[in-house]
């Protein structure tokens, strides 16, 4: 076991299916010679050279819509997106081509492309540079949508996503490129679908994906000093949803919060309340509650842009709300 | 060229054009359904370049109008009409319509309805080719107005930058459904746009299948040498409307569609190969005649008597239908 950086969990699986698979291959700005601008390919270049490594031009959609083309045709491209705001110009060949092409063609041709990039915001980076996007991907048919929330997953889901034949976009977090976890040595695997519980817990389910599932682990041992005892489930796959798992916890702990870094309406947290209703509403003895960003661009000055994101007392808040203790 | 091949060129254009005008009429008849765009009228264009290609070995790929460069590149032409039936014996299992055909068994790798979208899918489809080191080339058709979008310049310089083995055939017929080239184009010879990526590029008469095949020849010879991207340009004009929905006559003025009428590819290549005295009118008649028995006889009735897709199958072809459950899960099956 050793214990890796999240940068570092996937450039080990880069390091890994690029020398696994001879046709698998990287593309995007500054991936090659510069290493990355998360250092996630750092190395790599050098390693595998150029043809392999492919610094890209600032033509989002155009390099993205060049990795699907070479997916069509055999090549297994792992396109990194320097950010995810730089995705909206992805989104004509994302959406459009790659999502679709599958389907159109009747399950004749196949996308297997997958797209990483930091979804989510950091310190101060304003309106242009916060986007999170997690919910738009999710209501895309045809694609896999994935959140690894440390490096275990980062490393495990990136190398499972390039042996998949989808499209998966993987989006990580711009604040957790640090985290540290152990790693086995050898070579593994972690699945793109399965809702994880990462905490037991008995009296309310908190949800989240992503870096919300730290205010999740955060929120629940604050609670437990209250003598609140909290189940976190990591979502994991955005798409498709492991709803089964998610209607178990609930189920056992009869109270549900989602927290996501998404803003809502219409966020992640939306779609996982409509679930736990039609799947066991019954279940329920109390009312759900949405944690998320406020709907607004996201501000530069850091009071502000505080007020905007939700942290660890949001989501403390909220599930007392649910327990009905404020 | 032999006769033999210049007799079954003409035939293969007698072909398309009836197959598009019997599409037409089904689309009349309500049998198909959606946008339906027609190539009557740029056939030498498609046929002239796939006929220099190796179809089957090459990637192509187009827009909407697709039917024609399917089936020339090697797609049946009844599955193609079985797909614009929505019927499942289609080349897209009537999942994709007249606008998206596929048909990867011989790199037919799809009509695209997104103007501009197909540029960097064909450039990929190149740079998979010098990826696995083989001889193929991608091609890729699209209109004049597809150069307007950033997509055309975003690809084009990173086809160039790359080496990428891919041509591009524009296909300038002049108008963008009702726009014409020059309203929405500062530079109206496209040919010329290419100077500012260093790919070589040519402009040609796209309604002598003669001048477009020498044009391909070279052009192909030289991408497929590894030479990088090539661009050719054809001036051609669509004989119907850009799809069933718009009146030319809105846009396009009467002597203008008189003028190209005149120029239409059927008439200037079976007026040179009688000519030449490869082919009399009766020969030409008989072709005709032939050509409408196959299409009413086997390819429409194939369309007709196919079934619909199945209802149940509605989330088949989403995802990967047979998935390995080592990459997909459930979590428990992790390694
Ligand atoms: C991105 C996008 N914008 C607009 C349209 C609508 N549209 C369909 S075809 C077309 C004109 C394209 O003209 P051209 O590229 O010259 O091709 P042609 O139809 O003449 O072969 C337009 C505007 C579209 N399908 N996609
Ligand atoms: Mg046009």
């Amino acid at each position: 076991m050793a214990e890796l950086m999240y940068w570092e969990a996937i450039r080990r699986a880069h390091d890994e299916e690029l020398a696994n698979d001879p046709n698998v291959i990287v593309m995007g700005e500054d991936v090659g010679v510069v290493g990355g601008t998360y250092k996630a390919t750092s190395g790599l270049y050098q390693k595998y050279g150029e043809q392999r490594i492919i610094d890209t031009p600032i033509s989002e959609n155009s390099f993205t819509g060049i990795g699907i083309g070479a997916s069509m045709a055999g090549v297994r491209p792992i396109i990194e997106i320097m950010s995810i705001n730089f995705a909206l110009l992805a989104l004509d060949t994302l959406v459009n081509a790659a999502a679709k092409i599958r389907y159109m063609s009747g399950g004749r041709v196949s996308c297997p492309i997958v797209m990483r990039t930091p979804g989510g915001t950091a310190h101060q980076l304003a309106a242009q540079h916060s986007a999170r996007l997690a919910r738009m991907f999710m209501s895309t048919a045809g694609l896999r949508v994935v959140t690894p929330r440390g490096p275990l997953d980062a490393c495990g889901m990136l190398k499972s996503a390039v042996r998949c034949n989808d499209p998966v976009i993987v989006i990580e977090h711009e604040r957790m490129y640090n985290l540290k976890e152990e790693l086995p040595d050898h070579e593994f695997f972690r699945p793109l679908e399965g809702a994880e519980i990462v905490r037991r817990g008995t009296d309310i389910t908190l949800i989240g994906y992503n870096y919300s599932v730290h205010l999740c682990l955060e929120a629940a041992k604050r609670l437990e000093k209250d003598g609140i005892s909290a189940e976190v489930l990591d979502l994991r796959a955005l798409k498709p949803l492991d709803r089964e798992t998610i209607r178990r916890s609930v189920e056992k702990t009869h109270r549900v919060l989602v927290a996501e870094e998404d803003e809502a309406p219409v966020g992640v947290g939306s779609e996982i309340i409509a679930t736990v209703i039609e799947d066991c509403f019954f279940a329920l003895d109390a009312q759900p509650v949405r944690v998320h960003a406020a709907d607004v661009p996201v501000p530069y000055a850091a009071a502000l842009e505080h007020a905007a994101i939700p942290d660890v007392e949001d989501v403390y808040k909220g599930a007392l709300k649910v327990m009905g203790k404020i | 060229m032999k006769a033999a091949d210049q007799k079954r060129l003409l035939r293969e254009m007698i072909f398309y054009r009836r197959f598009e005008e019997r599409c037409f009429e089904a689309y009349m008849e309500r049998k198909i359904g959606g946008f339906l765009h027609l190539y009557s009228g740029q056939e030498a264009v498609a046929t002239g370049v796939l006929e220099t290609a190796r179809c089957g070995h090459d990637y192509v790929i187009t827009g909407y109008r697709d039917h024609v460069h399917a089936i020339k590149t090697g797609a049946p032409a009844r599955e193609v009409m079985a797909e614009l039936y929505g019927k499942e014996t289609g080349s897209s299992r009537g999942r994709g319509g007249s606008m998206h055909v596929f048909d990867p068994t011989v790199n037919f790798m799809g009509g695209y309805a997104l103007v501009g979208e197909p540029f960097p899918l064909a450039a990929g489809l190149a740079l998979a080719c010098k990826h696995k080191k083989t001889d193929q080339i991608a091609i890729c058709f699209l209109g004049d107005g597809a150069n307007n979008q950033g997509t055309f310049h975003e690809t084009m310089n990173m086809a160039a930058v790359w080496h990428l083995p891919v041509l591009f055939v524009c296909e300038n017929n002049q108008y963008a459904i009702g726009t014409r080239i020059d309203r929405s184009t500062a530079v109206v010879d496209q040919y010329k746009r290419m100077c500012a990526y260093n790919i070589p590029a040519s402009q040609h008469d796209g309604q002598d299948i003669d001048i477009v095949m020498t044009a391909a020849k070279k052009a192909i010879d030289q991408v497929r040498a590894g030479k990088g991207p090539y661009f050719l340009e054809f001036l051609t004009y669509r004989l119907r409307g850009h799809s069933m929905s718009d009146k030319t006559i809105t846009y396009r003025p009467k002597e203008e569609e008189q003028k190209w009428a005149e120029r239409d590819p059927l008439k200037i290549y079976s007026d040179r190969l009688k000519k030449a005295g490869v082919i009399a009118d009766a020969d030409i008649k008989a072709m005709e005649k032939e050509v409408q028995d196959e299409i009413e006889n086997d390819i429409v009735k194939f369309a007709e008597e196919s079934a619909d897709p199945r209802v149940e199958d509605l989330y088949k072809y989403v995802l990967d239908d047979n998935p390995d459950p080592r990459w997909i899960g459930p979590l428990q099956n992790a390694i």
